[in-house]
């Protein structure tokens, strides 16, 4: 019953974004709120089951969904910006010292673990390529390794970010 | 006002043709597979553009639709590449 | 008047890495390499685009208060998220599948997903 609410209740919200503007009730009409409590409730029985997978309902706490907005306001659009400077840096200068690294990424949740690895696919320097799926390592490819650094076994996750303390802010969101 | 919309969407269909260059060139399948991506992309971004200059913004629907859609076809060839498919 | 330089750097800076992230793609070396350029810079580029469409469907909300304007805000956001998250994802499965189809990066000084032979 649980997973049916959480579902309905969400597929409702997300037709009323995109429907905004429809009316005079606040920004809907209401013929609109009708509609989306219907689809809402079709798209709860349906997909219950996918969308719920887990039972585990830790990400509706209010502060988590917060502090996603203002950890992608914040720490990562700075990121974003050094990053794209950097590659500009390295389309202009064709500078580049590439290799693949491991880095212990110390995440338990499956969630936190693709959030850690999109936000290295979108920062300075760093792609993910694939995952060691026993420890949770992940492999990334760097585009310049400094002299000397390639010799080190492994990494760690706080290491590739030089600015914003990412994996902390991910600790504290998905887990 | 919108004529410089119209020309941003025109710069970057110039700058589609870059990507087709390496589409063309590119000597193995990934490199093709890249490049179709960022046409994607790119595509997007001029779906977007047209549709406010031509004030049509039911364009900006299709362009949701076709960013997840061309995603779903990436992952498919990527599966195909890797020989899990 | 004030929306409109907005618009404008919005859009020159959107050109710009667009048109480095192509420009990378042609230039660099291997498979690797050009997924950075072209999915970093083009997915940045793109994202300025759309803050273009963003600013400008605001000035004109704010003149006009005609509710359709709204629609196009939230819709162009919405557009945003897709093409950064679907960016993201997909440049993964890209390398993932190379590097498995056997293809292995060209200028290189260590690879440890070879070593580990995942």
């Amino acid at each position: 019953m649980i997973p049916f609410i959480v579902t309905a209740f969400v597929a409702f919200l997300f037709y009323l974004v995109l429907v905004v503007g429809s009316g005079s009730v606040l920004f809907w009409s209401w013929e609109e709120i009708i509609a989306g409590v219907i689809i809402g409730l079709v798209t709860g029985v349906i997909a219950r089951k996918i969308f719920c997978r887990s039972e585990n309902y830790r990400m509706l706490h209010p502060v988590r969904l917060i502090s996603i907005l203002i950890y992608i306001c914040g720490p990562f659009l700075v990121e974003l910006t050094k990053a794209n400077l950097d590659v500009a840096y390295r389309v202009i200068t064709g500078n580049v010292r590439p290799g693949i690294i491991r880095l212990h990424s110390g995440m338990k949740s499956d969630l936190a673990l693709t959030m850690l690895a999109h936000s290295i696919t979108l920062t300075p320097g760093t792609l993910s390529v694939d995952v060691d799926g026993k420890n949770h390592d992940l492999f990334i490819h760097v585009i310049h390794l400094d002299e000397g650094v390639e010799k080190k076994e492994a990494f760690e996750a706080g290491e590739i970010f030089s600015y914003m303390n990412i994996p902390a802010w991910i600790r504290r969101i998905a887990e | 006002m919108t004529d410089i919309f119209m020309i941003a969407a025109l710069i970057t269909a110039v700058i589609v043709f870059g990507a087709l260059v390496r589409l063309i060139l590119g000597p193995t399948n990934p490199d093709r597979v890249v490049a179709v991506d960022t046409i994607n992309t790119l595509t997007v971004a001029v779906m977007i553009l047209l549709g406010v200059v031509y004030q049509q913004y039911i364009f900006i629907d299709v362009a949701i639709v076709y960013a997840l859609l061309s995603f779903v076809s990436t992952l498919y060839i990527a599966k195909h590449i890797g020989g899990e498919l | 008047m004030i929306a409109d330089t907005i618009i404008f750097i919005f859009l020159i800076i959107g050109l710009l890495f667009n048109a480095l992230g192509v420009l990378g793609l042609l230039r660099f070396p291997d498979v690797y390499t050009r997924l950075h350029a072209s999915t970093k810079a083009t997915t940045f580029g793109s994202i300025f685009l759309c803050l273009g469409v963003v600013v400008f469907a605001i000035s004109q909300y704010l003149g006009t208060s005609d509710s359709q304007y709204l629609m196009v805000i939230t819709h162009t956001i919405i557009a945003v998220f897709a093409l950064a998250i679907t960016n993201a994802a997909g440049s993964h499965a890209i390398a993932r599948a190379a590097h498995r189809s056997g293809q292995k990066p060209d200028p290189v000084v260590v690879d440890k997903l070879t070593e580990a032979g995942l």
